[in-house]
């Protein structure tokens, strides 16, 4: 289990706790947590699951695979700190993560 | 005008294999789709992707899975209404009054919407000014390129429709082309080829920046461009291209008076059908208690709604069930049988 606190563009701040092994995608949507469209269903093929990670917590989180940063090309945004959620599993070690989420997701 | 028994919105998995079970049983229908190709998501969005969960099929591909539902339709005459996006629908007496952005009309008693999450528009420029700008001096695809001869465009995004264009238009325009990193999703070869023309100077190459703002009076004078360390650049130029790629949006399904929650259409689980008569949902796009996002399950959901369209295209027949394998009725209109 991990607290994950989601942060939408207009600073409100949703934490809730979410199993290990699920994504910080699945842990908005299955929330409720408002931004988070998730076109494609995690299949990063659609980059509306689009976040911002704390840099505190940007290295701590394993590293983008083949593929996600061709997907944030399309993102609503990009910053140096984006990351498709869906490709974010939760762990123990992510207890505290903190995200934030663009003001649009297209 | 077009008739038909049934419209069918959406020519991706669940559509054409809706198609194939309304031909089979005797019923006309014709397909709309915003792209321009058939097979919507699998074809857009993971063309070489497996696919391991199509009943009876171990491993294909979304472009594979596309290409065996086409034939799977071979022995019928479906028409296909393609770059056609569904923006009206509306009652007509007994019938559906459909039209479609483009202009096109269709009368139909069943309208069957197998949308997916809707359809595939272009993505578009974060800077919001720069909808002003939009089909006049801001495009997101190249229908004219004469246009731009001999004037200044700037071309954004790093996959092959980027590339292409920006090693195309450099023959006859000024062409600046901005990337939000140093590396390029498109082809090698034509990667390549910009690096190419970079070196020779017919091509300006601004990686890592994004655009900021667009100026100008009516007419397009200049972008800003930031890059991520805050370095700034302004760029005179007569065009902007964006080519971010693709993305789902409901659109004009929303007003079409059906229940929608969370971008789902609600449907019974007997017809598929939403809280208008004569409009069913299909595929993705469709929500009921249980409902699971697999393409097996739009194939059953597309068979059934089939069968409900057949109770009000032919109102004074009685549909039977009938088995492809002994069916001599299906069997002919399968073409395996005089």
């Amino acid at each position: 289990m991990a607290k994950i606190t989601y942060i939408t563009h207009n600073d409100e701040k949703h934490t809730v706790e979410i199993q290990n092994g699920l994504t910080v995608m699945e842990g908005a949507v299955q929330n409720d947590i408002p931004g988070i469209d998730a076109d494609c269903g995690g299949g990063m093929a659609c980059a509306t699951c689009h976040v911002y990670v704390k840099d505190e917590w940007f290295d701590k989180i394993p590293p983008k695979e083949d593929g996600e940063e061709d997907m944030l090309d399309m993102a609503f945004e990009p910053k140096k700190n984006s990351r498709l959620s869906c490709q974010i599993i939760i762990s123990d070690e992510l207890d505290g993560l903190i995200v934030n989420i663009p003001s649009k997701q297209s | 005008m077009n008739k038909t028994d049934a419209l069918i919105i959406g020519a991706g998995p669940t559509g054409l294999f809706t198609a194939h079970q309304l031909k089979l049983i005797g019923l006309d229908c014709e397909i709309v789709d915003n792209l321009d190709k058939i097979g919507g998501q699998c074809i857009e969005l993971y063309p070489d992707k497996p696919i391991y969960d199509i009943p009876a099929v171990p491993e294909c591909t979304g472009e594979e899975l596309t290409n065996n539902l086409i034939n799977q339709l071979k022995p019928f005459e479906v028409k296909f209404h393609l770059s056609e996006r569904v923006d009206e629908v509306k009652k007509d007496g007994d019938n559906w009054f459909v039209k479609t952005n483009s202009g096109k009309t269709f009368l139909t008693p069943n309208v069957i919407i197998a949308g997916g999450v809707g359809s595939f528009e272009p993505r578009k420029f974060p800077v919001k000014e720069c909808e002003k700008f939009e089909n006049k001096s801001v495009f997101y695809s190249v229908k004219d390129k004469k246009i731009f001869e001999g004037k200044t465009v700037a071309i954004f995004g790093g996959g092959d429709s980027a590339l292409d264009w920006a090693v195309e238009l450099s023959k006859n325009s000024k062409v600046n082309l901005i990337h939000r990193r140093d590396e390029f999703r498109g082809a090698q070869a034509t990667v390549d080829k910009v690096h190419e023309l970079v070196k020779e100077g017919k091509i300006s190459l601004y990686t890592k920046y994004q655009m900021t703002s667009i100026n100008g009076n009516g007419q397009l004078e200049s972008i800003d461009i930031k890059n991520e360390d805050d370095e700034k650049n302004n760029i005179k130029t007569d065009y902007a291209l964006g080519f971010f790629g693709l993305i789902m949006q409901l659109g004009p399904i929303a007003n079409w008076g059906l229940n929608i929650d969370k971008k789902t259409i609600e449907v019974d689980t007997e017809k598929f059908e939403t809280n208008q008569k004569g409009i069913y949902a299909v595929g993705d796009i469709c929500n009921y208690p249980g409902k699971l996002k697999l393409i097996l399950s739009g194939f059953h959901e597309g068979a059934l709604a089939a069968r409900a369209c057949f109770k009000l295209a032919r109102p004074n027949e009685k549909y039977r069930f009938e088995f492809t394998t002994t069916s001599t009725n299906l069997l002919k209109r399968l073409g395996k049988k005089e």
